[in-house]
């Protein structure tokens, strides 16, 4: 493999970065020389792995994810590891262990989370491309409040072999950049079969976006549109919507009744997961040392205490309490019955229209430190979650601006038509331009 | 309603060891989630989850394991090839 | 009266199942000579990200066990996981089946303690993998420690459970050797292993509160810990206390069963489907799977084919290997040697391999079937023909080159002395004149006295004849000296 160089001196006022490769090495492909910055919940060889956690703090994985074997197989300069909320338990990027990331808009505003160092230095022009991960709209959220593009592609469509574990059943891996070809670019790298993640397809994405969508059906989900919603960010969506009418495609209305309670049910599955998922950071394999001078008891609890944030603390415990004998029944099964019901209602929707439309964020970027108790914060999610609990690809991208700040359109597909979402998504930023 | 009892209670389940502030933060933030969470009693259908991937398995076929080097170098304490943990008790 | 109420025993046997790479990542399972920490990779170490993928075979396997057990394959299985900590459970939770094991509601026929034909019900028998390996260091001045070995981590193991049939800790004995000859011909399990096998049991005693007892590891501890307990459970009642409901660990040094502390109680494990796995739906595989013959089946065939009585069948076909190397020793010459052979293996050889702790893989089957013909062909005697097999097997033990049978007959000069020998009438003459008294005793009638020329004979003999022939010789000699 031909090797080049190149050199990586970005000026990162915004701490999108919690690892900065300043000499990187490059092979030929579809990404030769192309600047990617990878979240940092991916496992990089050789590279230290944080998920934003104290409690990784100087882990070097042995191995890369499938992923990142991809990108540097096709000649991508991984430039560095980028700043999320702990293990993506956020919707700000303000719960890093290693500081907040600003928004560059409006440094005053957080980037949204928890991919939001990658959506900054994508904004930012420090790299061209990044790789985000979305287990409840994370990789949405911070396109939406950067002002860029980030595609969720359909659940196993690109491995998770890698990927630091959240909520294995919600998340996936996507890509993030400026433009909707470059997205796809990126996506054409990443997705495919992966023998090494159970839940992977083998679904290949080849597409090369097409602007044309006449006779495209959308469908406009009332909840989207409706109560927790801002008018303004509202409006902001209407507008592109007519814009898409006037490309030739036909709006229709509908409704998804489960939303009632799916960010319920999100959150019931997301932290149960984590509470399971991140239960093996002892200290013992890897992470900061525990004591073995203690008993194993008190070293664990040390070690998680020391090494974990509040966040993450908060939610390891609801969901520890929500697959507890006696409300098992309650919450967690409760919860696969209304994942179920989502389902449903996309699928009976998607049997009349191609994409569903809405905004992606209720609102615009919030301050600093704006919102600070979780109730408030989890109900942001609303609009991006369903998307996890259903499995389906959507897509992003900036659609004009409140208050000065982005806002941005969701654009939602069947299972595996994530061709579709590019297509839209491309045909509406062609339009614009 | 869950008291500080419980939430102390699920902290020893969880393992995650809380102090007296946190108790007391904690026990309001989830009175208020959960109360949020009850929505889910209104949920109605059956368990039926659409898996339409099913028996995804390998071959029996061995594959290289890593040096030990990469295992240890994470592992803050090793004795003799062994992982060092604090013991049981 | 207490002594005589109802023993409740039912059993969980955790086996490793014998594939090549482990549950679910390609390590190889076969570690047991090497390092620590050389047979790991991301997936078994519980590196943040990495993934299980199930391995096929321990399904198949797991699939055979079943249909040998006649147990029902579920239409739709799961794994789950466990969620406990612990610093061998690299993942902080064991992948295994809860609510959706792969197969239930199946029998094991074993002998009772009355002798019958008795069937006891299986409850479940489903897939999980086993945790690493855990060396307790240090001493209370100096600091305790644990050093951890994950090389046995992932490596797949078969849980079978048991309904609550067995009444007494031999019959729960004879259901565990019964289980371990059918996983052996079943080709998925090897019980000489080293930590091959696991069992926790239940114990009651009709009408009191149920006892498990964990951590046993050997087919002696289970009937030991369980008549510790029923002896422990017993003298309770009989004192007008009561059996606690509780789990008790058994310490196999000391033979003995002991309280787990009240926190190893309570645990809630929080089961929850395995989000990394996807179901499994191989009800359709169980006709494709084809059974070797099993125990039962090689026992009548035994009976039939080689005229073995049912005793010798049973001990012969008990085991796997046994049956293999009877098999192998007979095959030159079947009609010949089924009889000598199975008297030989099963009340010789069996007993003077468990005395060296050795397995019958370590004795050549050609070897042992010359001994046979030596035997057979009346060149040597039984006497030293166990003397013969001694040395055979303690060459193989202590690593020595091994002679032939014929080559340790002609070294040690261990053949019989012929009966029309020269030497041997020399010998019987030399006893008879070297003992007056007690060839005067027999004259008298007294039956010890000939016992007594036999011996010296045989002890001048050094074992080589026979007996039976030395008696007869005896007897004709003293009768010719009255004539």
């Amino acid at each position: 493999m031909a090797e080049n160089e190149i050199t990586f001196e970005p000026d990162d006022r915004y701490n999108a970065f919690l690892t900065v490769c300043n000499r990187v090495s490059h092979g030929k492909g579809k990404l030769a020389g192309i600047t990617v910055a990878v979240k940092d919940n991916i496992s990089t060889k050789n590279i230290e792995t944080t998920c934003a956690s104290k409690i990784l703090k100087g882990y070097v994985p042995p191995y890369d994810a499938h992923v990142v074997e991809l990108i540097k197989k096709e000649g991508a300069a991984i430039v560095g590891k980028t700043n999320l909320d702990e293990f993506g338990m956020g919707t700000t990027t303000e719960n890093s262990a290693f500081g907040p990331t600003l928004n560059p808009c409006d440094t005053t505003r957080v980037p949204g989370g928890s991919s939001g160092g990658s959506a900054a230095a994508i904004a930012s022009g420090m790299v061209r491309m990044a790789l985000g991960t979305d287990t409840g709209g994370s990789i949405r959220c911070p396109s939406a409040f950067c002002g860029i593009v980030g595609l969720k592609p359909t659940y196993g469509r690109v491995s998770r072999y890698g990927l630091i574990a959240y909520a294995n059943s919600l998340e996936q891996i996507g890509p993030m950049a400026r433009t909707v070809s470059d997205v796809s670019l990126l996506m054409q790298v990443i997705a495919g079969y992966d023998r090494r993640d159970s839940t992977s397809y083998n679904k290949p994405y080849t597409h090369t976006p097409k602007a044309d969508i006449k006779g495209l059906k959308i469908g406009i989900p009332n909840e989207y549109f409706g109560e927790g919603v801002d008018p303004k960010v509202a409006n902001v969506v209407k507008d592109a919507l007519t814009q898409l009418e006037h490309l030739g495609a036909t709006t229709v209305p509908c409704s998804i009744p489960s939303m009632e309670y799916a960010l319920a049910a999100y959150y019931v599955i997301c932290t149960s997961e984590a509470s399971s998922n991140l239960a093996r950071f002892d200290g013992v394999r890897y992470g900061p040392a525990a004591d073995t001078k203690k008993s194993w008891h008190d070293s664990y609890q040390e070690v998680r205490r020391a090494g974990f944030g509040t966040e993450v603390r908060r939610r390891i415990m609801l969901g520890t309490f929500a697959l507890s004998s006696g409300y098992y029944g309650k919450y967690y099964a409760k919860a696969q019955i209304a994942r179920e019901n989502v389902r449903k209602d996309f699928a009976r929707i998607f049997s009349e229209v191609d994409v569903i439309v809405g905004p992606t964020m209720p609102t615009i970027a919030f301050k600093l430190g704006e919102k600070s108790d979780p109730l408030s914060m989890y109900l942001a999610d609303i609009l991006t979650v369903p998307v996890n609990l259903a499995g389906i690809p959507a897509i992003s991208l900036p659609c004009g601006k409140v208050a000065g700040m982005p806002v941005g359109i969701q654009i939602m597909g069947k299972p595996f038509d994530d061709e579709r979402v590019i297509d839209v998504a491309f045909a509406y930023e062609q339009a614009v331009k | 309603m869950v008291t500080e009892k419980d939430v102390e209670h699920i902290a020893e389940l969880a393992d995650i060891d809380i102090d007296k502030d946190e108790l007391v933060t904690f026990t309001h933030q989830f009175n208020a989630i959960l109360e949020y969470f009850d929505v889910l009693d209104r949920v109605h259908g059956k368990d039926a989850i659409t898996r339409d991937l099913s028996n995804v398995m390998r071959e029996d076929q061995v594959e290289p394991s890593l040096p030990q080097e990469e295992v240890l170098r994470n592992a803050a304490a090793q004795e003799d090839g062994f992982i060092k943990a604090p013991r049981v008790m | 009266m207490m002594t005589n109420k109802e023993i409740i025993v039912g059993l969980e046997v955790h086996c490793q199942l014998n594939t090549k790479s482990k549950l679910f990542c390609g390590c190889s399972t076969d570690y047991r000579s090497d390092n620590p920490n050389t047979h790991v990779c991301p997936v078994c170490l519980g590196l943040p990200g990495a993934m299980p993928v199930l391995n096929k075979k321990a399904i198949e396997y797991t699939i055979r066990v079943a249909k040998a057990l006649n147990c029902t394959v579920i239409k739709e299985s799961e794994f789950s996981r466990k969620n406990y900590f612990y610093p061998d459970l690299d993942k902080a939770y064991q992948i295994t089946q809860y609510d959706k094991p792969l197969a239930e509601k199946g029998e094991l026929e074993i002998e009772s303690d009355e002798g019958r034909e008795k069937r006891v019900s299986i409850t479940r028998v489903h897939v999980e993998e086993d945790p690493g390996r855990l060396v307790h260091m240090g001493n209370p001045e100096r600091g305790r420690y644990s050093l951890v070995d994950y090389n046995r981590a992932g490596i797949p193991l078969i849980e079978i459970v048991t309904d609550p049939d067995m009444r007494s800790p031999k019959e729960a004995r004879k259901f565990l050797n019964k289980l371990r000859a059918t996983l052996e011909y079943l080709g998925v399990f090897d019980s000489e292993k080293e930590g091959s096998l696991r069992v926790d049991a239940n114990i009651s005693i009709k009408g009191s509160e149920r006892v498990e007892v964990k951590n046993i590891t050997s087919y002696k501890g289970v009937e030991k810990a369980l008549t510790f307990e029923v002896t422990r459970q017993k003298n309770l009642l009989r004192r007008g206390l009561k059996v606690d409901r509780e789990t008790r660990h058994f310490v196999e040094a000391r033979g003995i069963t002991q309280s787990a502390r009240s926190k190893e109680q309570e645990h809630d494990y929080r089961y929850f489907p395995e989000p990394d796995l996807r179901p499994l739906h191989v009800q359709s595989w169980v006709d494709a799977i084809p059974l070797p013959e099993l125990p039962d089946a090689r026992r009548s065939r035994f009976m039939t084919q080689y005229a073995c009585s049912i005793n010798h069948a049973r001990t012969l076909t008990g085991e796997l290997r046994i049956a293999n190397f009877y098999e192998k020793v007979v095959a030159p010459d079947p009609a010949n040697l089924n009889s000598i052979a199975a008297t030989w293996v099963a009340d010789i050889l069996i007993g003077e391999l468990n005395y060296r702790n050795m397995s019958v893989d370590s004795i050549d089957a050609k070897s042992f079937t010359e001994l046979l013909q030596l035997l057979k062909k009346g060149i040597i005697t039984d006497k030293n023909g166990v003397e013969l097999l001694r040395i055979m097997l303690d060459q193989q033990l202590n690593k020595q080159p091994c002679e032939t049978p014929q080559a340790i007959v002609t070294r040690l000069n261990l053949a019989k002395t012929a009966s029309d020998s020269n030497a041997l009438s020399k010998i019987i003459y030399d006893v008879i004149s070297e003992n007056p008294k007690a060839v005067e005793d027999y004259k008298n009638g007294k039956n010890g006295a000939l016992n007594f020329l036999v011996g010296q004979a045989m002890k001048k003999t050094r074992g080589r004849s026979d007996p039976g022939e030395l008696n007869r010789m005896i007897v004709e000699k003293l009768k010719n000296r009255e004539e």
